[in-house]
């Protein structure tokens, strides 16, 4: 999901895992009861976002989430495509540094091209005689992999409801933990054994131990915004390498066209459980949980340093970004009442004017994005155009979907349009373009 | 082959467009996209003449030489076309949306369209450039020894050079292109359609890839010249411009001083 943190009210945009929202939010409310509700969205946030073998926290952060800002209709449209194009390129760059992450990774660390067993979500295995067979194992495994994601979906959206605050909190820690540590840990050896680097094992222990504890309290609390978005690109490269490794291969071509359409239906149906949980977000006005997500967002907020004393390098918490993007509504000048004057020497009054809108993408986006990027790389025949056409795909998907959200300005899933783009894009070029290429090489023709 | 191989041949394809991309096309978040959906188009028209030539290739299924080369030859004309309709599809796209862009966001300027000539042309000659070499480039990496059944040794380095020509060559045409339809001025597209034509004929009719580069590269300078003025440049500015005393150096000595 996608958010326009565009000087929004909280409840339409971090609330839910960042849908696509371009709605008109109602007046912001004031920062501290924002805050209340930050804290403890953003346990419920993090639970879901960090949970490493469920792939259900995407749903939720495969919204993307526009914000527009509550002003005259005229200027709304005005200034959402004013910031159209930068969104727009500060979502590209972190989706191009997952992909290259997990691209890079693939092309070089053979552990994640080798087949070495599957989850226990996709238990039939492919190594079948016929090709029905293969095909009918794949959609089998789909349907249990997609079932799991509702069903824990629906879990969550219920947790939230009655407001299990501690309980999502609690796992969300747990699944980042496990992520931050063994898989980086796992990582990290087999990235080590592949360049033959040796390492003793008390280095080893406190890169890790440093890598992860940073981490941990870059995600889950407070840190450098830069750091923050670092480690949850990580994170996501992380994720979909384990399932590039663990998915069979037709299995994860039939999961990432299922997913797409559960996304699609769950965001835009009526009864659909990440709209649901949309709702209730807007309706308490809390915040969504900021670990799942990937915000863009700059801290302008000289004001809310002043709401928030306790803030102290305001430019460097990122969750008071979070809190502060869904403050930012209230940073803008139209809201004088909850916008203080900057603090002497700081420089960016006029950049508060210009930034406040911020970006934020859901992580299940960006694991999905780089699964099919992955995948195009990791199979066959090592071909590169497939895997920049399937790039280039995703990120066209991106624009149009940016693109749609401006047009409508409601919330809209982020990955039907550029999984569907990915993957006409995988088969036609690993088909069609290929050959082609190919013996226009071997004879030296260029077109 | 060797480390130098990869890096010199990369750089060689594609230094000047990464150059350009990063002097013009990076500091403007508007023209990274118009950049990246000329890609799009590029690769989509790539898809239909491969489309094309696979079909053809099937429907006649026959395994002798001469008549693969034949298919072959049919697959790049084709794929020509195919590309300046598509060169002529994005013009339309672009123009559309310029006019929208202009009526709901009056205040912002929105980018002219020789700008946005340049940089289609620029996203074109990208990903050709990119689809064309990147799979030799890393080949290049591997083990190997060229030229050894008594090919051209300098295979690499040829590649590399035809592959910054026709990257340039795209950038250049699409500037043409565009001025052409602005000025409706049809000829200019049938020019620019021939010429692709010919350099990509050239790769195929002269076994020489020495002579195939000089030529290209000719119709390269040729073709420059041609955008040159076509944008709007003269004599009189470039003068100024290489003297350090157009308007912009002016400007820039006056704020340092």
């Amino acid at each position: 999901m996608l958010t326009f943190m565009a000087s929004d009210s909280e409840e339409e945009v971090c609330d839910e895992r960042t849908s696509l929202m371009s709605a008109e939010s109602p007046m912001p409310r004031s920062c501290q009861e924002g805050r209340q509700g930050l804290e403890n969205g953003e346990g419920a946030a993090q639970w879901r976002g960090q949970e490493s073998e469920e792939d259900h926290e995407e749903d939720p952060d495969r919204y993307v989430c526009s914000g527009v800002p509550g002003r005259p209709p005229g200027l709304e449209e005005e200034l959402t495509l004013k910031y159209g194009a930068k969104h727009v390129i500060m979502l590209f760059v972190p989706v191009t540094l997952c992909m290259v992450v997990v691209v890079a990774t693939i092309k070089s660390v053979r552990f994640y091209t080798e087949k070495n067993g599957q989850l226990i979500y996709t238990p039939f295995t492919e190594d079948t005689s016929s090709v029905g067979q293969r095909f009918l194992n794949s959609v089998l495994n789909t349907l249990i992999m997609i079932s799991v994601i509702v069903v824990m979906t629906i879990f969550l959206v219920v947790l939230y409801k009655y407001r299990c605050y501690k309980f999502i909190h609690g796992w969300l820690i747990m699944s980042s933990l496990m992520l931050l540590f063994l898989f980086t840990y796992i990582y990290l050896g087999e990235v080590l054994k592949t360049y033959n680097v040796a390492m003793d094992y008390p280095t080893l222990f406190l890169t890790v131990w440093n890598f992860g504890a940073v981490g941990m309290v870059c995600i889950h609390w407070k840190g450098p915004l830069v750091l923050q978005q670092a480690y949850l690109i990580m994170i996501s490269a992380l994720m979909a390498l384990v399932f590039i490794k663990y998915l069979p291969e037709w299995s994860a071509w039939v999961i990432l066209g299922a997913i797409s359409v559960y996304d699609l239906v769950a965001v835009l149906c009526p009864k659909g459980p990440l709209r649901m949980l949309v709702e209730t977000a807007q309706e308490r006005n809390e915040p969504i949980f900021p670990a799942l997500i990937y915000s863009s967002a700059m801290v302008w907020t000289v004001g809310m340093a002043k709401l928030d004393p306790s803030s102290q390098g305001a430019l460097q918490l990122p969750y008071d970004p979070e809190m502060e993007d869904s403050c930012d509504s209230l940073g803008e000048p139209s809201y004088p009442e909850v916008f203080a004057p900057p603090l002497p020497g700081y420089p960016g009054e006029e950049l508060e004017e210009e930034e406040e809108r911020g970006v934020k993408l859901g992580l299940g986006d960006f694991i999905f994005y780089s699964v099919l990027v992955g995948k195009a790389a990791a199979t066959g025949s090592g071909d590169w155009n497939t895997t920049l056409a399937c790039f280039v795909a995703i990120l066209i998907g991106l624009c149009l979907t940016l693109l749609l959200l401006a047009v409508f300005k409601k919330a809209l899933p982020a990955l039907p349009i550029s999984i569907t783009f990915g993957l006409i894009f995988y088969f036609s070029t690993d088909n069609l373009v290929r050959p082609f290429m190919d013996t226009l090489a071997s004879h030296q023709l260029y077109i | 082959m060797t480390a130098a191989v990869f890096f010199g041949c990369a750089f060689v394809a594609f230094g000047p467009a990464l150059a350009l991309y990063i002097f013009t096309i990076a500091t403007e978040p508007l023209r990274i996209i118009f950049l990246i959906i000329g890609a799009f188009f590029w690769l989509v028209s790539l898809l239909l003449s491969s489309f094309i030539w696979f079909m053809a290739a099937t429907l006649t299924d026959n395994k002798d030489e001469p008549r693969q080369r034949d298919l072959l030859i049919f697959g790049v004309l084709i794929s020509v076309l195919i590309q300046e309709v598509f060169r002529f599809a994005y013009y339309k796209l672009l123009k559309k949306s310029s006019e929208g862009l202009k009526s709901i966001n009056p205040g912002e300027k929105a980018p002219s369209m020789r700008l946005l000539a340049y940089v289609s042309g620029l996203g074109f000659g990208i990903m050709s450039g990119v689809f064309s070499f990147v799979n030799t480039l890393s080949d290049s990496l591997g083990p190997g020894t060229v030229g050894i059944h008594g090919d051209p040794p300098q295979f690499f380095l040829n590649s590399a050079f035809m592959t910054l020509v026709i990257i340039l060559l795209h950038m250049f045409w699409g500037i043409v292109f565009f001025d052409g339809c602005e000025k409706k001025k049809w000829y200019t597209l049938l020019v620019v359609l021939l010429t692709h034509l010919l350099v990509s004929a050239l790769t195929f009719i002269s076994p020489y890839s020495g002579l195939n580069l000089v030529l290209a590269y000719i119709i390269l300078v040729l073709t420059g010249i041609w955008a040159f003025f076509v944008s709007g440049g003269s004599c009189r500015s470039l003068k100024l411009c290489l003297l350090c005393q157009d308007k912009d150096s002016l400007l820039f000595n006056q704020r340092s001083r």
